[in-house]
């Protein structure tokens, strides 16, 4: 259908707020609703959650009724998944390898998220910003972060 | 006089040495990220905060206000060097300003703004020591239903003066404050709310996150997709000065450019961005050289500069006043209050007269600072434009996973900038703003507080939000405010505007 590749943009922005509505509101039946005298901790979300839903389903509809017109455009997963990969990374392992260690590995994998970066480069890249950023946080900044962690025994 | 002995507070505040640096590194901070592609003052502050936590609070707000106005003023750069504004307000700069680096006239270029935004920041500090205590005293009379309606109003206005669809901009609010409802629910019975049992979620998704993940994360996201090439224009910037011709030119725009950027400042939402491009189209037309502009008129620098500049400085009369932020920059704002132990608002003003003077007055110095910053060191801005990007973004994620962590050494910190680095990645690419999400995500506990004091108040009546004269009042301007933006007049004009931001 044509006219439902032309409201793509539309109906999965839609989606995604009644996604997100539909979990909140849910969750929130999970919790104490209360009254409105004593709102209890579901009230708020339950009413935010059925808003969403209810705007996502109004964001379709005006897809198929008038649509941006503009395409979504490529996605370039490689950056995703290596930019996250360098988050993850980091966070799994600054107490186990130490900031030197996670700083390292996660720069290295955000560098090779340019895929016109080689690995060449994206190690120079990885080795330069560690020394810097040990420099600026820790030496400067004087943030207490083990520089080496407990996975390293010494 | 009081106002006089308020100034001289103020002074005393801002003079005090460490005060002077921390202003210094803030301003220069924010020239360096209005340069740098990438990274923008809101990811900048995000990033920042966490280091502020160890200063005094009238320093870390005074260094944090100056990035942002620094940024305002490093975007201009970029904009007239290379035809790349470093900053949304700093667009409308780029047409003419580009055009006269391309005639050899960099230099004065620069210095007009310079001079316009020294001009328009001053002026701007009036108006903001004349209209924030006024505004204050009445602030301080409103109870629960009042607060809870200016936080509606507060919101739904950031979104009618926006870009893009209304109903996506609204369905951002809502998403904002489902987000920030997740956490212990503190102000009420403590219980974790959608933290899926995990512990380190208990205090809520901590803002630096979402912040850092929307504006620094997803941009990079999209930068790496197909990424542009610059093209510097160096090698021109011969001499600085203006010619007699080029001052008597700027006056007026100047002039005009200031009263237009302090009247627009106030307003929610991209108050600075209207304010510049206003400025724009209002030099055009009362100009005799019409068909300068588009070729480097100064007037067309001269003009939109001072507007942006005097709007980013009166934006912060409702932050200071009222506790509610006009855009993301003063959501962050907001936490710095928070993470000091200040609650942002009317109060502020009274409790804690000599943070509130200061930062008033250190805004003025640091307009100075970026003055002599700027003109004579221009060579050391240009410089770092040649850093290339992919050097650039590797350290923006290295610095945004250590500085997160640093917050109470949590590493779901880290991994809720990933989150929303790729929430807010799709959800531009789908035609959704992030800015609304956060200014929701921030003021969704204030929202929720107030809402639950008034009902608790009337005893469960809604129509205590309408009954209350102030609430009602606000509510009615919250919903003038959607039915102004779904107007179809209104929404082509708005198209115009910000159409013409992206060129």
């Amino acid at each position: 259908m044509p006219q439902v590749r032309r409201a793509l943009k539309d109906v999965l922005a839609g989606g995604t707020f009644i996604v997100f509505g539909l979990g909140f509101a849910a969750g929130s039946l999970t919790y104490d609703l209360g009254t409105p005298v004593r709102m209890g901790p579901g009230y708020l979300p339950l009413i935010l959650g059925l808003a969403l839903t209810g705007l996502g389903v109004l964001v379709i509809a005006k897809g198929f009724i008038a649509d941006e017109g503009e395409p979504i455009g490529g996605v370039d997963l490689r950056a995703i998944i290596l930019v996250s990969a360098a988050l993850l990374f980091f966070g799994l392992t600054v107490r186990g390898l130490g900031v030197v260690g996670a700083l390292f590995g996660a720069s290295l994998l955000a560098a090779l998220a340019r895929s016109q970066t080689s690995p060449r480069e994206a190690l120079v890249i990885a080795v330069g910003l560690t020394v810097l950023s040990v420099v600026i946080f820790i030496v400067a900044l004087q943030l207490r972060l083990p520089l080496v962690g407990s996975w390293i025994p010494l | 006089m009081e106002l006089f002995d308020n100034l001289g507070l103020g002074l005393e505040t801002a003079l005090r040495v460490e005060n002077l640096l921390y202003c210094l590194i803030g301003v220069a901070l924010g020239t360096a990220v209005g340069v740098l592609p990438g990274i923008g003052p809101t990811a900048t502050i995000a990033l920042l905060l966490p280091i502020t936590f160890n200063f005094e609070p009238v320093s870390a707000l005074i260094m944090l206000a100056g990035i942002y106005y620094g940024a305002q003023y490093g975007g201009s750069t970029t904009a007239i060097l290379i035809n790349l504004p470093g900053e949304t307000s700093a667009a409308v700069t780029a047409i003419d300003g580009h055009e006269m680096a391309k005639n050899g006239r960099a230099g004065p270029a620069l210095a007009t703004a310079a001079i316009g935004s020294f001009f328009a920041g001053s002026v701007a500090t009036i108006v903001v020591v004349l209209f924030a205590p006024p505004l204050a005293a009445v602030a301080l009379t409103f109870g629960s239903p009042e607060f809870f309606s200016l936080v509606v109003l507060g919101l739904v206005a950031s979104i009618a003066l926006a870009r893009g669809s209304t109903v996506k901009a609204l369905a951002m609010i809502v998403l904002g404050l489902l987000l920030g409802t997740v956490g212990a629910d503190t102000l009420g019975s403590g219980t974790p709310r959608f933290t899926f049992g995990v512990r380190e979620l208990f205090d809520g998704i901590n803002f630096v996150s979402v912040a850092v993940g929307m504006f620094g994360i997803a941009e990079i996201l999209r930068n790496l997709e197909d990424e542009k090439t610059r093209k510097l224009v160096t090698g021109t910037i011969s001499s600085l000065w203006p010619t007699r011709e080029d001052f008597r030119r700027m006056v007026g725009p100047i002039v005009r450019g200031t009263v237009i950027g302090s009247g627009l400042g106030f307003l929610p939402g991209a108050g600075h961005v209207l304010a510049s491009f206003g400025s724009y189209s209002i030099e055009k037309r009362l100009s005799k050289r019409k068909e300068e502009f588009g070729h480097g008129a100064i007037e067309g620098v001269a003009g939109p500069e001072s507007a942006n500049n005097a709007a980013a400085q009166t934006s912060f009369i409702p932050l200071l006043t009222l506790g509610l932020p006009a855009h993301p920059v003063m959501a962050l704002m907001i936490g710095a209050f928070i993470i000091h132990g200040i609650v942002p608002g009317p109060s502020v003003i009274e409790d804690e007269p000599a943070l509130f003077w200061g930062l008033i007055v250190s805004m003025w110095i640091g307009n100075l600072f970026l003055v002599l910053l700027n003109l004579p060191l221009i060579g050391i801005w240009v410089k770092m434009l040649t850093i290339p990007y992919k050097m650039l973004f590797p350290a923006i994620i290295a610095f945004s996973a250590i500085g997160t962590f640093s917050l109470g050494l949590n590493a779901w910190n880290v991994f809720m900038i990933a989150f929303f680095g790729i929430l807010g990645y799709g959800l531009i690419k789908l035609g959704c703003e992030p800015a609304p999400l956060l200014l929701g995500f921030v003021l969704g506990p204030l929202l929720e507080d107030h809402l639950r004091r008034a009902l608790i108040i009337s005893r469960g009546d809604l129509s205590i939000f309408i009954s209350t004269p102030v609430s009602a009042v606000l509510l009615v301007m919250a919903a003038a405010a959607i039915a102004i933006s779904v107007l179809p007049a209104i929404r082509r004009k708005r198209e115009v505007v910000f159409k013409e931001e992206e060129v």
